[in-house]
């Protein structure tokens, strides 16, 4: 079954190299490509795919299920759940998911939704902040993200978000590290040629958090930012740095349109 | 890391013979044993689950042992035939001891 589905995608692909660029427009990929743009889950193998079809198999579900544990979990000195002012998920957070990160006027920053999560809890319920990568977060972030599962990335780049938009393009562009490597080197220029023994994708970011099974667990978008940074020797950023909310903001520009698969299943 | 969570997923009704899949997913960090903490150097001990046993009414349906290299949240799923209604009971154990169950009814017509 695996070798057919190979075998298909090897014929699609070569057919579309034959009919050329209309051919790839109307690909095998349905929602996971929208015009040229492809989401990681057409790079990634069939048995990865399969892992995310079937979201009981796809372990990633096991975050989902304990964040929406924690949405109902009463915490802090004012003694209130996410779901005390949210009620219900599916909701009230359906579009929460393709929108952030958004401009937040009283910073007068970018604001994520890791950030957004803190914010509610430090502000509204008076809770201590989850800490960056920690588990809660992680869980919390997922099962949010996950509302708008399937629904088009769709961020604002316009007013107050424009400047960091284009600082998050300039980041998104500037060489960096030893190497001297920007994201566009590996992620324009050579998306779907092969990095030693792996496939480069567009790195796409509507899929995060995502399960990576390298990390064997679910990890954020700034993680895989600071594992970039290191791999062409360059200092990460922190967790949460403007720099990287702002190069968020410039990839879910990128991947507009395409549908929030979050949590997806990379290798 | 939280306690460990088990999943499971198997049809709620069968006919009388037919051929069932089951699904199981447990939440584990499967630690292998061979990785060192970062900042002390020192050896992180192995903690996996190493047993994962399916009975139904007492008889075992299916069993496995598990060795290193097996992957973090271990997925299992297996077939078996739909003799009579009841509960399967699953249970993982872990290196440390303890034991995480959980069972799943089905009903058979």
């Amino acid at each position: 079954m695996r070798r057919g589905i190979l075998a298909a995608a090897l014929g699609l692909g070569l057919s579309a190299v034959l009919a050329g660029p209309a051919m790839t427009e109307q690909s095998q990929w349905g929602p996971y490509q929208v015009g040229d743009v492809r989401s990681g889950y057409t790079y990634a193998a069939g048995e990865t795919r399969d892992m995310q079809d079937d979201d009981f198999v796809n372990p990633a579900m096991l975050w989902v299920d304990s964040g929406a544990e924690l949405w109902e979990t009463v915490d802090g000195a004012a003694g209130k759940s996410c779901a005390s002012c949210h009620g219900d998920a599916a909701e009230s957070m359906a579009e929460a998911g393709t929108k952030f990160p958004v401009y937040f006027e009283p910073s007068g920053k970018m604001m994520n939704l890791e950030q957004r999560i803190n914010f509610c809890r430090t502000e509204n319920m008076k809770a201590d902040a989850f800490k960056w990568e920690g588990q809660e977060l992680l869980r919390l972030t997922t099962f949010v993200r996950n509302q708008s599962r399937g629904k088009p990335m769709n961020v604002k780049i316009d007013g107050p978000a424009a400047p960091f938009y284009a600082k998050g393009k300039e980041f998104y562009e500037t060489r960096r590290g030893q190497l001297d490597m920007a994201c566009s080197s590996c992620h324009v220029d050579n998306a779907g040629n092969m990095l030693r023994a792996n496939l480069l994708s567009q790195g796409m970011s509507n899929g995060f958090p995502t399960y990576r099974l390298k990390w064997q667990g679910v990890g954020s978008l700034h993680r895989r930012f600071r594992g970039c940074n290191k791999q062409v020797r360059a200092q990460p950023y922190d967790y949460g740095s403007e720099e990287y909310v702002n190069l968020e903001l410039y990839l879910a520009d990128r991947a507009r349109s395409l549908p929030v698969e979050a949590p997806a299943v990379r290798n | 890391m939280a306690k460990s969570k088990p999943r499971i997923k198997l049809p709620a009704k069968a006919a009388k013979g037919e051929i069932i899949q089951i699904k199981t997913l447990i939440s584990h960090k499967m630690e292998s044993g061979q990785r060192k903490d970062k900042k002390t150097g020192e050896k992180i001990p192995r903690q996996i689950i190493n047993k994962f046993v399916c009975t139904f009414k007492g008889k075992e349906v299916f069993s496995a042992d598990w060795h290193g290299a097996i992957s973090a949240n271990p997925y299992m799923s297996f077939y078996t035939v739909a003799t009579e209604s009841g509960a399967y009971e699953f249970t993982w154990t872990d290196d440390d001891g303890s034991v995480y169950s959980k069972s799943a009814k089905i009903a058979v017509s």
